[in-house]
């Protein structure tokens, strides 16, 4: 979506993420930076998400509203403007949650669990179903390569979406919000991550 | 200042803002952020905060505390409130000194809870306690202001009533700045046994007393602002009554549907400002009641109708689920129905398999399941209890045959085992669980003669809800050193005669030991001590 589109949208509606991911990859972290960003441009936000039994290990999502005035915090049906996937599997699990305007970005890590799909047919399934709506991205060798650790994953695929403008958020805004966020010693990681696509 | 919270940090918020000198919380999802936080900031604002060993210790040194003069909060999820019941009922009688609010938070859809779906609404009829139901951060936080002050005027708690997405939902909330190192108060109990004291047949005298001042709390709540009506009166047939987060989510099916019709949002949940309903209902022809769980607002919407408006179609729990937390689509086909309007909910297939909760990678629970895994037979039945322990029953292991509440793997083990013959009980409980509810447990099965295999699965941490401190590790809630209590002491000393602390990693000397114990003809119970794999990053 281009500058004009987003303007136009964000006049009347608002922006829909939807975060997936398994428990303890960092959703919560990325939420809450999301949130602060849309709230320095001036935007009502409200977010979503789930602590406790549901984090361990399995499926979790965190939802991200931001605009001129939200009610719901969820994202229910097929609203979501963008999904953020952490891990393959868990991106493609929001397929049927789609509408043919939600835009995929997601990281082909993949976690294994018991009873779940191959690497290979997970991959295969969801280029088929998104085409050109998703953005399969290496993050996790790519900041393992970069960086020398592939917790930050994450943050990259942040860097990588506002910087190509799928997010109606500027690139200033995360970066501030990053450094409100992410603890102190963690700081100089978190902004070579997020940098990394633009450099 | 605008900064974004958390429903649960906002609550904290609200608390300081409103002075809370002393505060205690039991950990349980999606409630436990309000004893994290508070372990975290009461010392730096004078504060006196605890995590009690169980949500009845907590409310009773809340109440303890309220009857020496202070402003308290007790912090717990739904089922906390089942535990500390006993003592709340007489505190709506004996009413409180210093104001005080019980923090509740219900999980609709049961995301981090086992037990049941289980709706704290009703405890306000049970017990006539005022409550009230915040929809969002903001007013998570300033519902808190606004029950202390409705506790300090009438002196009686204030349940403030949260769900899951409320209390996990963050927004931007208008904070004061708040001075930083105030002194902690100190208390006075002044006697007053004409107050504190619930003998009959004072004890009825107090409940009278009680039922006047609910009426007294009704006539504020006829004028409270935190209940309002919105929206469109021209040309209105339907109007919608509703609470909580049902509230957001009714907006946002009104803003899909294009629909601007009379919305009634209730703050307050008990007592009902009856003459406030009564108008809202009057002008309509239909009214929805969007509620999640079960339908107690419905019920007195009926209930008024009868009187008011005998004619009134009203629609609820016949469009809504009883079971599920509810959403803006839902509300959006219950509110087309109800306004006899087509809706294509949309159809949603899914398409990868579920992904199940696990242990973490060197979760030591791991080398226990793999234990207890090879010795499954039928006539060894597992007990599960609450905890990170509980994932023994996901289907990769399969190891639970019955799960309850705090400590009951214990309980019911005992009945099992004196019903039958020749069956076998290997009950599972955490360290945490241990001291919650498990000791009265196991102490019947000494009593009353059972021969349960009790393994204490301890990690040295309340884990599941975000590892925090219990009785078993010598630090308090604010950080402070303070005695360690032993398990395998304690159940030494209530009489168990077969007792043996292991360390999992030594598999060889666990298997045998629950080999052992499992021919014992009292009850036998083991600690198996290591710690929690999260802890050491923390």
């Amino acid at each position: 979506m281009n500058l004009i589109l987003f303007k136009r949208k964000m006049a009347k509606n608002n922006f829909n993420i939807i975060i997936t991911g398994v428990g303890g990859q960092g959703l919560i972290t990325l939420t809450k930076i999301l949130a602060e960003a849309a709230l320095s441009e001036g935007y009502d936000v409200r977010t979503s998400e789930l602590h406790g039994l549901s984090q361990r290990g399995g499926s979790v999502e965190t939802h991200i509203r931001f605009g001129k005035k939200i009610y719901s915090p969820l994202i229910d049906g097929k609203k979501a403007d963008l999904v953020i996937g952490l891990e393959v599997q868990e991106g493609a699990r929001r397929i049927p949650f789609s509408r043919p305007e939600t835009v995929f970005v997601v990281n082909n890590s993949y976690i294994f669990y018991q009873g779940g799909l191959s690497r290979e047919e997970t991959e295969q399934k969801i280029k088929s179903l998104l085409k050109k709506r998703l953005h399969l991205i290496s993050a996790s060798e790519i900041c393992k390569k970069e960086i020398g650790n592939e917790v930050v994953s994450g943050i990259y695929l942040l860097g990588y979406i506002v910087y190509k403008k799928l997010i109606p958020l500027k690139p200033a805004s995360v970066l501030k919000a990053i450094k409100k966020v992410v603890p102190e010693k963690y700081l100089e990681l978190n902004k070579k991550a997020f940098g990394l696509i633009h450099d | 200042m605008k900064k974004i919270l958390l429903g649960n940090e906002a609550i904290v918020q609200g608390a300081l803002e409103s002075g809370v000198d002393f505060v205690s919380a039991y950990p349980g999802t999606p409630s436990s952020e309000i004893g994290n936080v508070f372990s975290k900031i009461a010392k730096n604002n004078g504060v006196y905060f605890e995590f009690s060993t169980n949500e009845k210790v907590a409310l009773e040194a809340a109440i303890g505390a309220s009857f020496s003069g202070l402003k308290c909060l007790a912090a717990m999820k739904n089922f906390g409130v089942n535990v500390c019941l006993d003592s709340l009922l007489p505190l709506l009688y004996t009413g409180t000194k210093g104001p005080m609010v019980v923090v509740a938070v219900d999980d609709p859809s049961c995301w981090s809870s086992a037990q049941s779906e289980e709706n704290s609404r009703p405890f306000s009829y049970l017990g006539h306690i005022p409550m009230l139901e915040p929809s969002d951060p903001q007013e998570c936080k300033d519902f808190v202001k606004i029950a202390f002050e409705i506790s300090e005027k009438f002196n009686l708690p204030v349940i403030l009533r949260s769900t899951t997405r409320v209390a996990h939902q963050r927004a931007p909330v208008e904070v004061l700045n708040l001075k930083s190192q105030p002194p902690r108060k100190t208390g006075r109990f002044i006697k007053n046994s004409h107050q504190f004291v619930t003998m009959p047949p004072r004890v009825l005298e107090m409940k009278r007393e009680l039922l006047e001042k609910i009426e007294k709390i009704r006539a504020y709540a006829e004028k409270s602002a935190i209940n309002q009506t919105s929206g469109s009166w021209a040309s209105a047939k339907l109007g919608i009554i509703t609470s909580g987060v049902s509230y957001l989510h009714t907006l946002e099916a009104l803003k899909e549907l294009n629909v601007d019709i009379p919305v009634l949002k209730l703050g307050f949940f008990y007592p009902l400002p009856e003459k406030m309903l009564r108008t809202f209902i009057k002008k309509l022809k239909g009214v929805l009641v969007v509620e999640e769980l079960e339908g107690c607002l419905e019920k007195e919407v009926v209930a008024l109708a009868k009187t008011t408006n005998p004619k009134i179609k009203i629609f609820g729990k016949d469009l809504l689920p009883q079971v599920g937390e509810l959403n803006s689509t839902k509300i959006s086909f219950a509110l087309a129905k109800a306004m006899g309007k087509k809706y294509q909910t949309p159809e949603i297939k899914e398409i990868i398999p579920k992904r199940y909760p696990n242990p973490c990678l060197g979760c030591p629970h791991l080398l226990t399941f793999s234990i207890l895994k090879k010795l499954s037979s039928e006539n060894i039945i597992f007990g599960g209890d609450i905890g990170c322990y509980m994932l023994a029953g996901m289907p990769q292991f399969n190891l639970q045959d019955y799960l309850f509440s705090m400590g009951s793997s214990v309980g019911i083990g005992h009945g099992i085992l004196k019903a039958t013959k020749n069956q076998k009980i290997v009950a599972l409980m955490g360290d945490s669980t241990f001291f919650h509810a498990g000791i009265p447990a196991m102490i019947n099965t000494v009593f009353n003669q059972s021969n349960p295999l009790i393994i204490v699965l301890d990690n040295r941490t309340t884990a599941m809800t975000g590892h925090q401190t219990n009785p078993g590790i010598g630090i308090t809630g604010m950080g402070e050193d303070t005695v360690e209590l032993k398990i395998d002491e304690i159940a030494k000393a209530c009489g168990v005669k077969n007792v043996k602390v292991v360390d999992p990693i030594n598999i060889k000397e666990y298997e045998s030991t629950i080999k052992d114990f499992l021919n014992k003809k009292e009850a036998s119970l083991i600690v198996a001590r290591r710690a929690c794999i999260l802890l050491a990053k923390k």
